[in-house]
């Protein structure tokens, strides 16, 4: 059976499961119809022109893992930013695992979709956030119908979280083949500041596929940092899609670290509703074999006065691929917008290759928009110059990668993740130099 | 020390090196000069090893070893320095990092544990000092921005730190105002010893007034057809390379 027949068939036993009377049941309902209309996406769509899906879906996953396994912390530490103490929501072939979390609800909510789901006091919260800034499209849709699981953190007002969260989620390898779909809603109230770290990691070679979906209100003046660390295994892709909602001067930035998996797609969605807000994105990508990276971005420019800075930068080594859709769309009455989009890209192989496309749609008059691509080789005269100076060549390369990536691991706010980041970094170009940037 | 022997080189098909023979001992000073084209670059990036270069017959030998085979990282390990005349900028990496890791490279290299880091910021402080260079300086990315002078004095300070056995300055005189000349100067003749060798590439006397050559080398299309001593550069000076030219193709 097809796996697009097979998630319509298992809808239906899901329902059962989670409970007809469910306050979502609607928007289900919806949105499976929206699937099953339109399928999962093909190159004939201009948003996946150079992502094919094919290879990935060709799979027989499970969609409910029926078994459980246990996982031991020291078995997965090094896949947690374990040297600060931090809240952890942590789910293993998509079911949360309570011994390897550490939530809270003591003054903020950092806990399960399913409760805010489920039970009765968190209604308003879901009736107002839950659905309401995900694009209506057949993969958001497909996890939308199957929402049951994944992380709910709300912050009030006024509240400095004390430490950051991290969100992961495992996979065993106890399914043969394994679809996780976790869906996560983040409601950060006047005022607040939270930080958010986010990993998905298969812990075997088996194949996984991960349609995941994150939903994140900035309210005014809030201040949300999300980090994704993309360093699965061979054989996992993820389509990743995060839709942030803002409001007047809050302040929102996403980096994305995409090292691993064989395919990973990337949708990043900023609504700016409100003035003078500050959208940042930044991605560092280093990849080789043949792994694909698709980054496909929108900043919706809506309202005056505000900003949005756009940095991706890509190595693509052997027969990688990459993409980068960067779209910018600047309202008619969003004057005095601010917006600045790069992308920068190192093809490392004669194989390698990187689609890249800047999208700005500006209907404002009073703007400054700028954007910029580049495609290039590592400079040999620089390897030469490194070289004459006693670093070997394979060290000199990767100090010209580190130094290349160098603009976008300096905005990393969390000492201990950028370390991680420069670690995955020198283990991925196979050195180990002492360079700290 | 330093022999190099009917060394031919060629790039892309073109010769350029059409037979070198040049002995170099420990603590001399060697300066190289010669008209435009006449392969005075080009014999100090074979030397060091760059890859475009192909050297097509002869040989290098340093302590007595063929180095042909050696990667320019290797050639740096066992002594090989070069002051590049066009230092390459490379953002993103700070002056201070760039030459710690030269310096652990070069120590992994030969068995050596990495500097300790207290040891390494006093050897930075010391040579910096050499060449007059401020500690923001050291913070800047490498060569990015930098004027013609800083650029020059940066690369001295680098052989400062690696204390090269043989030193080959390819065009250090260029771009330098005369203050800057003399700083460079000053911080080459400062490391000097008995036990190492410079290689001064130029056009002109003027450097030579402050690095005094123990013999000088006359290159024109490939090959070294004069040699003297000091005086030898003051009479290219006066008269200009044409009747060398002259005489080399008499």
């Amino acid at each position: 059976m097809e796996l697009k027949e097979k998630l319509i068939s298992s809808f239906l036993a899901f329902e059962n499961e989670v409970d007809l009377d469910s306050r979502v049941h609607d928007v289900r309902s919806e949105a499976i119809k929206v699937f099953e209309n339109e399928g999962f996406p093909s190159k004939k769509d201009e948003a996946w022109k150079y992502t094919s899906l094919n290879s990935v879906l060709k799979h027989d996953y499970s969609v409910f893992p029926k078994h459980e396994k246990n996982v031991e912390y020291n078995d997965v530490k090094k896949y947690f930013i374990h040297e600060i103490d931090s809240y952890k929501i942590v789910f293993i072939d998509g079911k949360y695992s309570s011994h390897l979390s550490e939530t809270t609800h003591d003054g903020i909510d950092v806990c399960l979709m399913s409760s805010a789901l489920n039970k009765p006091k968190y209604q308003l919260i879901i009736d107002n956030y839950f659905n309401k800034i995900a694009t209506k499209d057949s993969l958001s849709s497909l996890n939308t119908a199957f929402s049951r699981e994944g992380a709910y953190i709300q912050i009030p007002k006024n509240k400095m979280v004390d430490k950051p969260i991290q969100i992961i989620h495992f996979s065993t390898g106890n399914e043969a083949a394994l679809m996780n779909q976790p869906r996560n809603l983040i409601v950060v109230n006047e005022n607040s500041h939270v930080q958010i770290i986010e990993r998905h990691q298969s812990l075997t070679d088996n194949p996984v596929l991960t349609n995941s979906v994150t939903e994140i209100f900035a309210n005014k003046r809030a201040i949300v940092d999300y980090y994704k660390i993309q360093n699965d295994n061979q054989n996992a892709s993820l389509i990743d899609s995060t839709f942030i909602n803002q409001k007047q001067e809050s302040f929102c930035s996403v980096h994305t670290f995409s090292f691993g998996g064989k395919l990973t797609r990337n949708n990043l969605e900023f609504y700016q509703n409100g003035e003078r807000i500050d959208s940042t994105m930044k991605g560092v990508t280093i990849i080789g074999n043949k792994q694909h990276v698709d980054h496909n971005t929108l900043v919706h420019h809506i309202e005056p006065n505000c900003e949005s800075h756009q940095d991706y930068k890509g190595i693509y080594d052997d027969s990688s691929t990459g993409v980068f859709n960067g779209k910018v769309l600047v309202n008619k009455e969003a004057q005095k917008t601010n917006a600045f989009q790069a992308n920068n890209n190192i093809l490392v192989s004669d194989k390698a290759s990187i689609n890249t496309k800047p999208q700005l749609e500006i209907f404002a008059d009073d703007v400054k928009c700028s954007h910029g691509c580049t495609i290039g080789q590592l400079d040999e005269s620089a390897l030469f110059y490194m070289q004459s100076r006693g670093i070997p060549k394979k060290e000199a390369k990767a100090l010209l990668m580190y130094a290349f990536s160098n603009n976008v691991l300096s905005s990393v706010k969390i000492p201990e993740i950028k370390q991680r980041i420069n670690k995955i970094i020198a283990a991925k170009l196979g050195v180990n130099i002492g360079f700290d940037l | 020390m330093l022999k190099i022997k009917n060394l031919h080189a060629s790039v892309e098909d073109k010769a350029i090196l059409r037979g070198i023979n040049l002995e170099i001992n420990p603590g001399e000073v060697h300066a190289i000069m010669g008209p435009n084209g006449s392969g005075k670059s080009t014999l100090a990036s074979v030397i060091a090893g760059k890859e475009e270069y192909e050297v097509t017959d002869g040989e290098i030998l340093l302590f007595d070893e063929d180095i042909d085979e050696l990667g320019p990282d290797e050639r740096a390990h066992k002594g090989v320095f070069l002051s590049f005349q066009y230092p390459v900028e490379i953002p993103g990496v700070s002056v201070t990092n760039f030459i710690k890791t030269a310096i652990n490279e070069t120590r992994k290299a030969k068995g050596l544990e990495d500097m300790p880091a207290n040891e390494m910021l006093k050897l930075i402080r010391e040579k910096a000092e050499l060449l007059e260079i401020d500690r923001k300086f050291l913070s800047r990315s490498l060569n990015e921005g930098f004027s013609g002078g800083e650029k020059k004095r940066n690369e001295i300070f680098q052989m400062a730190m690696l204390e090269p056995k043989v030193a080959i300055l390819d065009e250090t005189d260029s771009g330098l105002d005369i203050d800057a000349l003399r700083i460079v100067a000053n911080g080459v003749n400062k490391l000097k010893t008995k036990d190492n060798a410079v290689i001064v590439i130029t056009h002109y006397q003027r450097l030579l007034d402050y690095i005094v050559p123990d013999f000088v080398h006359v290159i024109h299309e490939g090959r070294i057809v004069k040699s003297g001593g000091k005086e030898l550069a003051l009479e290219l000076e006066e008269k200009g390379y044409d009747w060398i030219k002259e005489k080399a193709n008499a």
